[in-house]
């Protein structure tokens, strides 16, 4: 099994650490992993995206230009990356800011309500974790517990307190997934 | 057992140098290889092993500082970016000149003048023909995942040790970001002064009975004695061409084509063998993981087996002069790479492959 990823969105909404937790995950589950980030000015503001490999083989490129996901959380990434995703591969997006939707018909597209359900649970903080849940969803490459053991390696001891509601917006994350196409 | 970490590559350099036992780490920031100096004070292997760890006033300040620790026979190390390098090369010819063991980091961005933030191989040429002024040569390391990062830096002292030459990491802001499994060496203990003098006595940790003075310096004025020092130097880079050359041959056996690329590049190539092999076609890569010493042996060899071989650099081609002089002309060699900071995609690197190469 190899998954390649890219997550795209803004800088501040956890595109950069989402892709460690999966990272972290992947380790955890006894796989090969790379998480290559865009760094720089993009950071302070602008867009931001990580690539993130898991697999079973050695990873060879950290670099790449096709990807079995997309997880794209604003318009410039949707712009940018819509086209990279593999054909009969999977497009997830939070529809929130979006005007210029998804159009493909290759490629399996979902959406998730990630910035309202955050809102609903009160925790902006909580956003990256129900986009993740909705990515598990459709690709349950990862099991819930080493989600949990990834929590703890990458989040400093200092947070480990705020893991049960990490958790608890995974599993909303779930719940909340929406299907808007599939091939 | 060894212990498993997820690790950006710079921050697996900065780890790698407390466990091998370096004595002191002489820095200043630059991206994208600042999380070298910020893993090191974080950590604050002053308390872990005694290291010292300095934020200098300027890259020319940490070089001198590293001209300085390495005088005394310490295991020391300095990082930078491309400007940065280009500022410590007055000090890395001293300490050449001077036979200083010590390992220097550079985490390349592309140029030339502060150039762009972003990943490049634009220093091959500088880091493999010397650098600063003189007749000298640098052992150049090119680390291609965050486990040769971490390799490399005790690798590389135990080489500035054998052959009292510094060391260069030529890695890049692809390889300095991305996270990878590392697994990390065990601690080695730093060496006492008295340990030090003993093993080498070169060092200015002041003389003994009997000794001659211990004088570490790069000046001779009287031309024949320089002379007779370059000499010795070059010698010294023969045996290394001799002892020292190291590559990692990819699907080389059955190639009909050959791809040569070091570092991130070489990545990136791995994946394109893997592409085109589903696609039947033959093609191997052959990765540089010293630079200096180059591998040109094992390329001169394939040159007589594949039908054309294409340089994948991040830069305008410059590694392609040295593939050049080891195929001596039995085969074609093309050049392919991206400039600037922008990293080539495998897919590019393929057409460039097929276009250049197979149906050339």
């Amino acid at each position: 099994m190899t998954e390649e990823i890219i997550i795209a969105g803004f800088g501040g909404q956890g595109v950069l650490s989402m892709g460690k937790i999966l990272a972290y995950s992947g380790v955890m589950q006894n796989q090969e992993v790379s998480w290559m980030p865009s760094y720089g000015p993009e950071m302070r503001g602008g867009t931001a995206n990580v690539t993130v490999i898991l697999s079973d083989e050695r990873i060879s490129s950290p670099v790449i230009n096709l990807f079995d996901t997309a997880i794209i959380l604003n318009q410039q990434s949707l712009d940018k990356f819509e086209k990279s995703v593999k054909p009969g591969g999977t497009l997830l997006y939070d529809p929130n800011g979006i005007t210029r939707h998804p159009v493909r018909t290759d490629i399996n597209i979902y959406k998730v309500e990630a910035a309202e359900e955050a809102a609903k649970m009160d925790s902006a903080k909580t956003y990256n974790m129900i986009v993740l849940g909705s990515f598990l969803k459709v690709k349950p490459i990862i099991k819930l517990e080493n989600i949990q053991k990834g929590l703890e390696k990458s989040l400093p001891t200092r947070h480990h307190k705020l893991i049960p509601m990490n958790l608890l917006a995974v599993e909303r994350g779930m719940l909340v997934l929406q299907t808007v196409h599939t091939v | 057992m060894k212990e498993l970490k997820l690790m950006k590559g710079n921050e697996a350099i900065a780890e790698a140098a407390i466990r091998a036992g370096a004595d002191a780490y002489f820095g200043y920031p630059i991206t994208p290889q600042s999380e070298i100096l910020e893993y090191l004070m974080m950590e604050k292997p002053h308390e872990r092993t005694g290291m010292v760890v300095l934020q200098a006033e300027s890259e020319v300040a940490a070089i001198n500082m590293v001209y300085g620790g390495a005088a005394c026979g310490k295991k020391v190390l300095t990082s930078s970016s491309s400007p940065g390098i280009s500022l410590k090369q007055e000090g890395i010819s001293y300490i050449a000149g001077a036979e200083l063991p010590c390992v220097i980091v550079n985490v390349v961005r592309g140029g030339p003048g502060l150039g762009t933030i972003q990943p490049s191989q634009s220093d091959y040429f500088q880091s493999v023909k010397g650098g600063g002024h003189g007749d000298y040569r640098l052992l150049v390391l090119a680390p291609a995942s965050v486990q040769e990062m971490a390799d490399h830096v005790g690798l590389g002292f135990d080489l500035a040790f054998k052959y009292r030459n510094p060391v260069l990491i030529l890695s890049d802001g692809v390889i300095g970001q991305m996270m990878e499994k590392v697994e990390l060496a065990e601690q080695t203990p730093r060496l006492s002064n008295e340990e030090l003098a003993e093993k080498y006595p070169w060092a200015t940790l002041g003389k003994r009975d009997g000794e001659p003075r211990h004088i570490i310096t790069s000046l001779e004025l009287e031309s024949s004695k320089q002379e007779i020092h370059n000499l010795k130097l070059q010698a010294k880079y023969k045996r290394m061409n001799e002892e020292e050359v190291r590559y990692e041959a990819i699907q080389c056996d059955d190639a009909e084509y050959l791809m040569v690329a070091f570092g991130s590049s070489a990545r990136i190539a791995q994946k394109v063998v893997s592409m085109a092999r589903e696609k039947g076609i033959k093609v191997g890569l052959l990765r540089p993981i010293t630079l200096y010493p180059f591998p040109s042996e094992i390329i001169h060899k394939l040159a007589g087996q594949v039908k054309g071989i294409l340089s994948v650099e991040m830069n305008a081609g410059q590694m392609i002069e040295d593939v050049k002089l080891a195929v001596c002309g039995k085969v074609k060699v093309e050049h392919f790479g991206r400039y600037g900071g922008m990293i080539p995609t495998p897919t590019e690197v393929f057409n460039a492959l097929e276009q250049k190469i197979i149906g050339g």
